[in-house]
C-alpha cells in the first residue's frame, strides 16, 4: 500500500466525526497508522469466501418482557453518573 | 397548478418527509426490555440496549408484524429478503456508536397513501419504510440549558431500542397544508392498524426536506423533473413532533426561503432545527453526509424472509375505505363520514348503533352529540370505552321516542359523562319520560283557556301566536312533550 493511502484531510474528517481534537503532529502520525491498519485488513483477501448459511433466516423472539438490569448495575462501568443517568461532557 | 399562468419568478414549494413512528409493542425491537415509559432513568435497560460487549440482539416478532401491516396498508412491496444494517455515528444517544437500521433492503418499498386536501384526492408516493431502533434521550444540563452552552450531558437509555418505523415519502408535497393532511391520514391509518398510539409522548417525529423551485420547471400537472429537484438547495427541518407542528414549521421555512430568494440570496443546503416555542427554524451545525455513516450489514441479525406474511396477516378496513363505505351504505355526508371514521373506536361504535337504529339518528348521536360533549370535556372516545353500552341505551331511548332528543342531550348525556350516571336512572330521577298523551292534551286545553289573546292573534292569522302557545304547553309539561306533536294538537284543538 502506498504511503499516501490516507491523507491528513481524511484523518481530520474522521476525527471531526468522532469529535476528537487533533494536533497537527498527531494528524501525521494517525495518517501513517491508518494506512498501516488498512494494509493489515488486506490480509482478509487471503481468507476464502464462504456463503452464509442459506437456511439461517427469520430468527425472532416473541414480544415478551425479560428482567432488566438494576440501574446501579447498568451504571457500574460508567466513569460518571448522576441520579440514575449516565453523565458525560457537553455534546452538541 | 392547472390553468394558472406561470409568471417569471414564481416559486413552487417542494417537500418530502421522513416520518418516524413508534410501534406499539410490549418490548424493545432487539431485546425484552419494556417499552412502557418509567419515571426513573435507565430502568428499562439490559446488555443489548446498552451495547455491552458480547450482547446479541434478537428481533422482536411483533415489530416485524407491525411493519408488514403498515406495508399492506400503504400497498407496499415486501421483498423476499430484507435485512438490517449498522449506521455508524458518534453520539451518546446510542451507546454502541451505531444504530441498527435498514439501509438498501428495507422491509417496505414503493407504497402510497391517498390523502384528501381541500376536497381533492391525491396519492403520495412512499418510497420506503424500514424498521430501526430509537436512540436514548439526552439532557443538556447547566449553562442555561441550551444545547450549545450546557455544562454536561445526562443520558437515559430507556428509549434506546424502542421499535420505530421510518416512513420516507417522495418529494410529492406542494404545500405545508398537504403535509399536515398526510400526517393526519397516516396517524389515522396506523391507529386503525393498532400499531401506533398518537397520544404517546414522542410517538411521531418528522424530518422534512423543503426546497423552492422555479414554477417554470413544473409540468402542467405539478410534477417536477429530478434534475430540477437535485439542482435546488434544500433544507432539512428536524424536531417536528405533530401534524400541526409540521404545518407551522414548514410555513415558516417556506416563507424564510422565499424571502431569501426574493432578496437575491442563495439557500444554503443545511439542517435546521424547528424551535416550537419560538416558532422558528434555526441552523444546526452541519452533520455527517451519507457516506460518513459507513453503513454495513448487521452480521448479528440474519436476514428476514417475510414476504409471505403479507397474505397471512389480516388488517382491518382502513379509514378511507370505511369513509367511502359509510357514505354509500348509510347515506352520510362527507363531513359526517369523516368524523365517524376519525378513529376505529368511533367507527366501530357508530356501526354498532347504526345497525340497530336509524343511521341518520345514529350519526347525529355519535358524530355531533357524543363527540361534541366529549370534545367539550377534553375527552376521547377511549376515555368512555366502558360506557358505550350506556350511550347505546340512550340512543335507544331517543329512537323509541321515550325521551326527547333535547333532554337526552342536555340532561341525560351530560349527567352520564359528568357523574357517571346510568341513562335510565337519570330519566327516572329527572322525570324526563315523555309525558303521556292525556297529560299533553290537558295542557293544550289549559294553554288555550289561559291565553285568549294569543288564540285571537292566531285566528287573525298571526303566525307567531302558535309558537307562543307551544311554549306554554312545553312549560306545563316540563319540556317532556314533543314540540311537533304539541303544535299539531293545538292546531286540531283550535280548528
Amino acid at each position: 500500500m502506498s504511503d499516501d493511502a490516507v491523507n491528513p484531510e481524511e484523518v481530520r474528517h474522521v476525527a471531526g466525526l468522532a469529535r476528537i481534537d487533533l494536533e497537527d503532529s498527531e494528524v501525521d502520525r494517525f495518517a501513517e497508522q491508518f494506512a498501516d491498519i488498512l494494509a493489515a485488513f488486506e490480509t482478509l483477501d487471503e481468507v476464502p469466501e464462504v456463503d452464509r448459511d442459506a437456511d439461517l433466516a427469520n430468527v425472532m423472539r416473541p414480544d415478551e418482557e425479560h428482567d432488566c438490569l438494576e440501574t446501579d448495575r447498568a451504571l457500574e462501568n460508567a466513569p460518571e453518573s448522576e441520579d440514575g443517568y449516565f453523565k458525560g461532557p457537553n455534546v452538541s | 397548478m392547472t390553468a394558472q399562468t406561470v409568471q417569471q419568478g414564481d416559486l413552487v414549494t417542494v417537500i418530502g418527509l421522513e416520518v418516524h413512528v413508534q410501534l406499539e409493542t410490549n418490548t424493545k425491537i432487539f431485546c425484552g426490555c419494556p417499552t412502557e415509559p418509567t419515571e426513573e432513568p435507565n430502568e428499562n435497560v439490559c446488555p443489548v440496549c446498552l451495547g455491552l460487549p458480547g450482547a446479541l440482539p434478537v428481533l422482536n416478532e411483533a415489530a416485524v408484524e407491525s411493519a408488514v401491516k403498515i406495508g399492506k396498508a400503504i400497498d407496499a412491496d415486501i421483498p423476499e429478503e430484507t435485512r438490517f444494517h449498522r449506521k455508524n455515528y458518534y453520539y451518546p444517544d446510542l451507546p454502541k456508536n451505531f444504530q441498527i437500521t435498514q439501509y438498501d433492503e428495507p422491509i417496505c418499498q414503493h407504497g402510497e397513501l391517498e390523502i384528501s386536501v381541500e376536497g381533492q384526492r391525491r396519492s403520495v408516493t412512499i418510497e420506503r419504510a424500514h424498521l430501526e431502533e430509537d436512540p436514548g434521550s439526552l439532557q443538556h444540563v447547566g449553562g442555561g440549558g441550551g444545547i450549545d452552552s450546557a455544562e454536561y450531558t445526562l443520558v437515559n437509555y430507556n428509549r434506546a431500542g424502542v421499535p420505530l418505523m421510518e416512513i420516507v415519502t417522495a418529494p410529492d408535497f406542494r404545500s405545508p397544508a398537504e403535509v399536515r393532511a398526510f400526517l393526519a391520514e397516516l396517524e389515522e391509518v396506523l391507529e386503525y392498524l393498532g400499531v401506533f398510539d398518537a397520544g404517546r409522548d414522542g410517538s411521531l417525529r418528522v424530518d422534512a426536506n423543503l426546497s423552492m423551485i422555479s414554477a417554470e420547471e413544473a409540468d402542467e400537472d405539478g410534477t417536477i423533473g429530478l434534475e430540477a429537484l437535485e439542482a435546488a438547495n434544500r433544507t432539512e427541518v428536524k424536531n417536528i413532533s405533530s401534524h400541526k407542528g409540521a404545518e407551522k414549521a414548514l410555513v415558516y421555512e417556506e416563507t424564510r426561503q422565499k424571502n431569501a430568494i426574493q432578496r437575491g440570496r442563495a439557500i444554503e443546503q443545511e439542517t435546521r432545527h424547528w424551535d416550537e416555542s419560538r416558532g422558528i427554524t434555526v441552523s444546526m451545525r452541519s452533520k455527517e453526509e451519507e457516506k460518513d455513516y459507513r453503513y454495513f450489514e448487521e452480521a448479528d441479525l440474519p436476514p428476514l424472509r417475510v414476504a409471505g406474511w403479507k397474505a397471512e396477516i389480516a388488517i382491518p378496513e382502513l379509514p378511507s375505505a370505511r369513509r367511502e363505505r359509510f357514505q354509500a351504505e348509510y347515506d352520510l355526508s362527507d363531513e359526517a363520514a369523516s368524523k365517524l371514521t376519525s378513529t376505529k373506536q368511533v367507527a366501530d361504535f357508530y356501526e354498532d348503533v347504526a345497525l340497530e337504529y336509524d343511521p341518520d339518528l345514529a350519526a347525529t348521536w355519535v358524530a355531533d352529540e357524543l363527540l361534541g360533549e366529549l370534545n367539550y370535556r377534553d375527552m376521547e372516545i377511549t376515555d368512555v370505552e366502558g360506557r358505550l353500552e350506556d350511550v347505546h341505551r340512550l340512543v335507544e331511548l331517543v329512537a323509541e321516542d321515550e325521551i326527547t332528543a333535547k333532554n337526552a342531550k342536555e340532561v341525560v348525556l351530560r349527567e352520564m359523562l359528568d357523574d357517571g350516571s346510568d341513562p335510565d336512572a337519570v330519566v327516572e330521577a329527572a322525570g324526563l319520560g315523555k309525558t303521556g298523551e292525556d297529560e299533553v292534551q290537558q295542557a293544550v286545553v289549559e294553554a288555550i283557556e289561559e291565553n285568549p289573546d294569543a288564540v285571537a292573534d292566531h285566528e287573525a292569522g298571526e303566525g307567531g301566536a302558535i309558537n307562543f302557545l307551544v311554549g306554554q304547553v312545553m312549560q306545563k309539561t316540563g319540556g317532556s312533550a314533543d314540540p311537533g306533536d304539541v303544535n299539531q294538537l293545538l292546531r286540531a284543538e283550535l280548528e
